[in-house]
């Protein structure tokens, strides 16, 4: 059997997967928090609770209303960007004009009571949701086993980030975004609608925490508490990347997934705070984060 | 030299007409009161000027066009529409072009995006072709992080963005500040040809020098107020007046 540093090759590999798989997360809600992070400036706590009500409103919609995995794909982040617009509109926008300490104390107030909300009405042991029938099953590879729905979450999510990548840095609406972050006054200057921009971009941050929820819902337990598990790990990866770019965004979040993935075949212990470690050697060396812009 | 009917016939009946009409306007940042009733009139296809000292509040009265500072009260109609009660982002859709004394070049775009962002507000602006050829620094240039050109550039930039967007009312705040006598030069040319494209234009200004030729009237403000109007024919006789005004 072929041995890598005294692996065998099938567990290294399937760790790398499990790793990158933990990393198109990792990608998904830090890109969102960063996009958010750019225009309103809020660090949006609220993240993972987001991330949570895309896979509750998957699961849900297939036990209530019969809404398949692939409807959901769609359907579920419309509902909860919807969602998160019309906390922008009806919250957020209330505190704009205060220090954005008070962004992160409402948005994380909102998610303690969604949490809490949720855990009042279904518990925290969490439910299964089925792999779609198209996505069981999986490939030999020959070195590993590579189960489909794990392959469908890496692309679909790669596919996700590199759509928000083009629009944010190729697309004219992308760049009214990046020039509202900034200078939004200027942009109103313009004749930019700056608070319809700002709504628009927190529910399209949300929107990409809900797809990672539908893409979650089958493989880890939907459970009310899932996103705040989450999110600690992803705010580290959004500060080990920086808030500069997007791309940043998302290499780190798969970087650290695949970092993660090797610490858990060389060393299980460390693997669930090696992130933090990471964060910390890079907040001592470059303090703006890795594609962070310095101050 | 065309006239500017003949440049614009589309303009030749509302011409003379009043483009921008300011009464009474009063500002305030936070606490404190900035413009204390501001009056003047700037009629279609005029070029004037607002003079006065640091601290005068004549930036203030350009953003308090563009509703950018916080309270006003007074009255400010721009062809005849009153934008006191309007949202900041629908006043520039009337066909107003803002350029700010910080220039506001977004350092997140290119050259091009810089001149391709603002949206179009009227029909009838100049053509991406047009500018790049009345500015050849920044067709060679428009690959470049906006804020890496250099400051006269940037300012030619500033200046040629809201000429893509069809405005017709320009308010240019200290456009030659801090800039070489040969792109103040440049930049003279280019107020001209705008001028005589029928476009009207308020300039903030501290380099008299600068927009002594080009101007139709001047406005002398202090501590908030118009305390003076001078038009074209009257200045040689008002100069030595206008020194002592501007403390020059």
């Amino acid at each position: 059997m072929t041995m890598i540093f005294g692996v065998p090759l099938a567990v290294f590999m399937g760790q790398l997967m499990l790793g990158l798989i933990n990393g198109a997360f990792y990608a998904l809600l830090s890109l969102g928090l960063a996009v958010i992070f750019g225009l309103l400036k809020i660090i949006n706590f609220a993240h993972g609770a987001m991330y949570m009500l895309g896979a509750f409103t998957t699961l849900l919609g297939m036990n209530y209303l019969g809404i398949n995995y692939w409807a959901a794909l769609i359907i579920t982040p419309l509902i909860v960007g919807l969602f998160g617009m019309l906390i922008e509109r009806v919250l957020l926008r209330r505190i704009a004009h205060l220090d954005h300490l008070y962004g992160l104390l409402l948005t994380f107030g909102l998610a303690l009571i969604f949490e809490g909300t949720l855990v009042n009405f279904f518990g925290v042991s969490g439910a299964r949701y089925p792999t779609p029938e198209a996505l069981q099953g999986g490939f030999k590879l020959g070195f590993m086993f590579l189960p489909t729905y794990r392959a469908w979450v890496l692309g679909a999510a790669l596919v996700v980030c590199l759509f928000t990548w083009y629009m944010i840095e190729r697309t004219r609406l992308g760049a009214y975004l990046r020039a509202g972050t900034e200078n939004p006054a200027l942009m109103q200057a313009f004749g930019v609608n700056v608070p319809l921009l700002i709504t628009l971009t927190y529910g399209f941050g949300v929107a990409l925490a809900a797809f990672a929820g539908v893409l979650a819902a089958p493989l880890y337990p939907v459970s009310p508490t899932m996103g705040s598990n989450l999110l600690i790990v992803v705010f580290a990866v959004v500060v080990i990347g920086g808030m500069g770019s997007i791309i940043g965004a998302v290499l780190t979040g798969l970087g650290m997934g695949l970092i993660e993935g090797l610490t858990k075949v060389y060393y299980p212990e460390a693997a669930s705070t090696v992130i933090f470690v990471v964060m910390i050697l890079v907040l001592l060396i470059r303090p703006a984060g890795l594609f962070g812009k310095e101050a | 030299m065309k006239t500017v009917a003949e440049v614009a016939p589309e303009f030749r009946d509302s011409l003379g007409g009043e483009m921008l009409r300011i009464r009474d306007l009063h500002a305030y940042y936070g606490e404190s009161h900035i413009l204390h009733g501001v009056d003047f009139d700037v009629r279609r296809g005029e070029l004037v000027t607002l003079l006065g000292r640091n601290g005068a509040g004549r930036s203030t009265t350009l953003k308090a066009i563009m509703n950018m500072v916080g309270r006003r009260t007074g009255s400010i109609t721009i062809n005849g529409n009153e934008t006191l009660g309007m949202k900041p982002h629908r006043i520039p859709r009337l066909g107003i072009g803002y350029c700010p004394e910080e220039r506001g070049i977004f350092a997140s775009l290119d050259v091009e995006e810089n001149l391709l962002l603002p949206p179009t507000v009227r029909s009838g602006g100049m053509s991406l072709d047009e500018i790049y050829t009345m500015f050849p620094n920044l067709y060679e240039r428009r690959r470049s992080q906006g804020t890496k050109l250099s400051g006269g550039e940037q300012q030619m930039l500033a200046l040629a963005r809201i000429l893509r967007t069809g405005a017709r009312l320009l308010l240019l705040d200290e456009i030659t500040e801090g800039l070489a006598p040969v792109i103040n030069q440049t930049l003279g040319e280019v107020l001209m040809t705008l001028k005589e494209r029928g476009m009207t234009i308020v300039l903030v200004e501290q380099n008299f020098r600068f927009a002594a030729p080009l101007a139709d009237r001047h406005f002398v403000m202090e501590h908030g107020r118009i305390i003076e109007e001078i038009s074209a024919a009257e200045l040689p006789s008002q100069r030595e007046h206008l020194n002592t005004l501007l403390g020059v």
